[in-house]
């Protein structure tokens, strides 16, 4: 059977292990177009781990191997054939530690441009790079100042400087590893209203310790928690309000609820 | 919990009021003692570099005395030399050089046709004869001048005393001379440059490189490790590239002059014709025996490869693997990450590994001398094959010299030396500073 049509990603029976440690198994999870998915759990329960191989960044990590399979529209992306390079591009990554590179917040969101080879004029970039500030809600602020160093900006500003960045480059989904967690409340707050903006165009899955957010924004969300060797698992997933209000599961609801984690 | 801590007799342990700050003074006090301590300790090093300059410069300047055999007075009747026209000075050296070596200059180029200049240096060397008899520092001329004046009269009547500044324009521009008074270092200021320069451009690219790829890219594992063989390649990998990283660290601490050997035996003797440039057809009679800038360069970047490996690894380390992250994130391959991220952030600490680099190189000896630095050369080295002499080499040549001139020429050598370094270095940190800012404002 392929990929059904209606979602984006899915995995099946994903399994994860770095050199001899499990840190997840048997994740089937299925995401749906301009949808937000939250990923939550508690520390080690390997939720930013499903999230990294979700555009084959653990490839990068000395060990990591990942088994099951991870459809991408229905293909494999851990398919011999397919490079990382290209399942990156067009599933982009935004990190929890805002890490814009010390160039100026022109350079910044051209980059991704740049790298994939861009062939058009100056101008055509030039609108690019608005196209991209705009999406991230940062234009009106940099716009005066874009030859700055994109370290200048404040926090919340660069995180959204390193969601134009990779917004730059057109991907279809965008993973954010918990985005806020180095933000204060007003920074969040803006962060938030922007992923609710981008749902109209992307498909987002975001890995977050803060439940109160996977309840503000997600649309389903993946409650993961770690077995007795310490592997994840994924519990239990479903539309943000049943998970929220009618957990399934007793582990879930014991979490939702703050009685651990 | 909370019962165990008040049952705890909390005032015996932890002193109160005057006992504490009794305790509190002599904490004080302590602190304070070590803080001497360090301070002295740095003040002890300043001292010993003050003292260490000193005697350098005391010895760079100071006063000769000079008696010639003739007096130039009685010789010309009080002209000065250069007053006198080409005529009266053939004259003069007609009657008072001998014929044999008249006629043995004349053979080397008729008298008749040299200008007036060639001839004064000839009446200054074959007649009047300046000697050196006595060499005092700058100390004995400022402080003790009486001394040495009476000291001077009483042995050598004739003798005059001057000031004489070791560091001149003139030491600086002339070649080599076995007299002190005439000896320059030009040739061993642009050997140094010279083999600065080869050793640069053969350590930094073979350094960076190695450290790129000791730091970027041995973690990747390249072979399948779902399979038994894969996994086994991966990790015999990942031990080679250990053992290499120990292995550089201790080639960072061999003694020089195993290098040096090193060099003897491969650049000078195994590759002799590629450092003697005979494979470029460019070789001479006098460095046909591979002696040359080339062998010695690539031996000093040997010597230094270890120091520039290991500083541009530290470099590399520094930069946030965040942003390595956020680059790959966004589809760049590994080069794109490493060209484009990481060695820009890395290049001002790979500077400086690199002035690290240069100013053990810069001051090197021992190496040389097994590799066969010369210690006389006329001329200027004009290529990587020309035979060569550096800085280090000939200070260390002239300070082993019994006659006090030329420790006094090998302290003016050592100042040129320590000068030439701060160039180096100066312009390495300018140039890394101003990387800094511009990527901290662009």
């Amino acid at each position: 059977m392929n990929g059904e049509p209606a979602c984006v990603i899915e995995t099946r029976n994903l399994q994860i292990n770095y050199g001899s440690f499990c840190a997840v198994k048997g994740v089937n999870l299925s995401i749906e177009p301009r949808t937000i998915t939250a990923l939550i759990g508690p520390s080690g329960c390997g939720k930013s781990t499903v999230l990294r191989s979700l555009n084959r960044m653990n490839d990068l990590v000395p060990g990591a191997r990942v088994d099951g399979e991870v459809l991408f529209y229905g293909a494999n992306l851990y398919a011999p054939e397919v490079d990382a390079v290209q399942v990156r591009r067009r599933i982009g990554m935004v990190f929890q530690k805002p890490n814009p590179f010390p160039k100026s917040i022109y350079e910044n969101v051209a980059y991704g441009l740049r790298i994939n080879g861009w062939r058009g004029t100056k101008a055509s970039l030039d609108a690019r790079v608005e196209a991209a500030l705009r999406g991230a809600a940062l234009w009106d602020e940099v716009k005066d100042k874009l030859q700055q160093s994109g370290l200048a900006l404040s926090g919340g500003q660069q995180q959204r400087l390193c969601i134009a960045r990779a917004l730059a480059v057109e991907p279809e989904v965008i993973l954010m590893d918990e985005p806020c967690s180095a933000l204060d409340p007003i920074a969040t707050l803006k962060i938030e209203q922007l992923m609710s903006e981008l749902r109209q165009h992307y498909t987002i899955v975001i890995v977050t310790h803060n439940m109160q957010q996977a309840g503000r924004v997600a649309d389903y969300t993946a409650f993961f928690l770690m077995d007795h060797d310490r592997a994840g698992q994924l519990i239990e997933y479903g539309p943000t309000s049943q998970i929220f209000s009618h957990p399934r599961d007793a582990r879930t609801e014991a979490y939702i609820s703050g009685r651990f984690g | 919990m909370d019962s165990n801590l008040s049952q705890l007799p909390a005032a015996s342990v932890l002193p109160e009021g005057a006992a504490m700050m009794r305790i509190i003074r002599m904490r004080r006090l302590v602190g304070g003692i070590w803080r001497r301590i360090t301070l002295s300790c740095t003040l002890a090093g300043v001292v010993i570099l003050l003292l260490l300059g000193f005697s350098i410069v005391n010895d760079a300047f100071g006063a000769v005395a000079v008696q010639s055999k003739v007096e130039l007075a009685q010789l010309t009747g009080g002209r000065a030399l250069e007053a006198l026209s080409r005529t009266e000075l053939l004259a003069l050296l007609e009657a008072n050089v001998r014929t044999r070596v008249l006629r043995a200059l004349d053979r080397e180029r008729p008298l008749a046709m040299r200008d007036a200049a060639d001839l004064r240096t000839i009446v200054a060397t074959e007649i009047i004869q300046p000697e050196i008899v006595g060499v005092y520092p700058l100390s004995d001329w400022l402080f003790r001048r009486e001394a040495i004046t009476t000291e001077l009269k009483a042995q050598h009547p004739r003798a005059e005393l001057r000031f004489r500044s070791w560091l001149s324009a003139q030491f600086l521009g002339t070649a080599m001379s076995s007299q002190a008074l005439e000896a320059g270092i030009r040739t061993a200021i642009l050997g140094s440059c010279w083999m600065l320069l080869l050793t640069m451009l053969i350590a930094f690219p073979l350094g960076i490189g190695a450290a790129l790829y000791l730091e970027e890219y041995t973690s990747v594992c390249p072979f399948d490790d779902r399979s038994r063989l894969g996994r086994w390649l991966n990790h015999l990998l990942s031990r080679a590239a250990t053992l290499i990283q120990v292995n550089i660290y201790n080639l960072a601490g061999v003694p020089s002059i195993i290098y040096g050997m090193l060099g003897l035996a491969i650049f000078v003797r195994a590759l002799e014709s590629l450092t003697s440039g005979r494979m470029f057809g460019m070789a001479s009679a006098a460095t046909a025996n591979g002696r040359t800038i080339l062998a010695a360069s690539l031996t000093m970047a040997l010597l230094v490869l270890p120091v520039v490996i290991i500083s541009t690894q530290e470099a590399l380390r520094a930069v946030p693997s965040s942003l390595r992250q956020a680059s790959f994130g966004l589809g760049a391959t590994r080069w794109q990450t490493i060209w484009r991220v990481v060695l820009p952030s890395a290049l001002p600490g790979i500077l400086t590994g690199a002035i690290l680099a240069v100013s053990r190189a810069i001051g090197e000896t021992a190496p040389l001398i097994v590799v066969g630095a010369s210690t006389f050369i006329l001329t200027d080295p004009s290529g990587p094959f020309s035979r060569f002499t550096v800085l280090p080499i000939q200070i260390y040549n002239w300070t082993s010299r019994p006659q006090e001139e030329f420790r006094a020429i090998a302290a003016a050598a050592i100042i040129v030396l320590l000068l030439l370094l701060l160039i180096t270095n100066a312009s390495a940190i300018i140039l890394r500073n101003h990387m800094r800012v511009k990527r901290s404002s662009s």
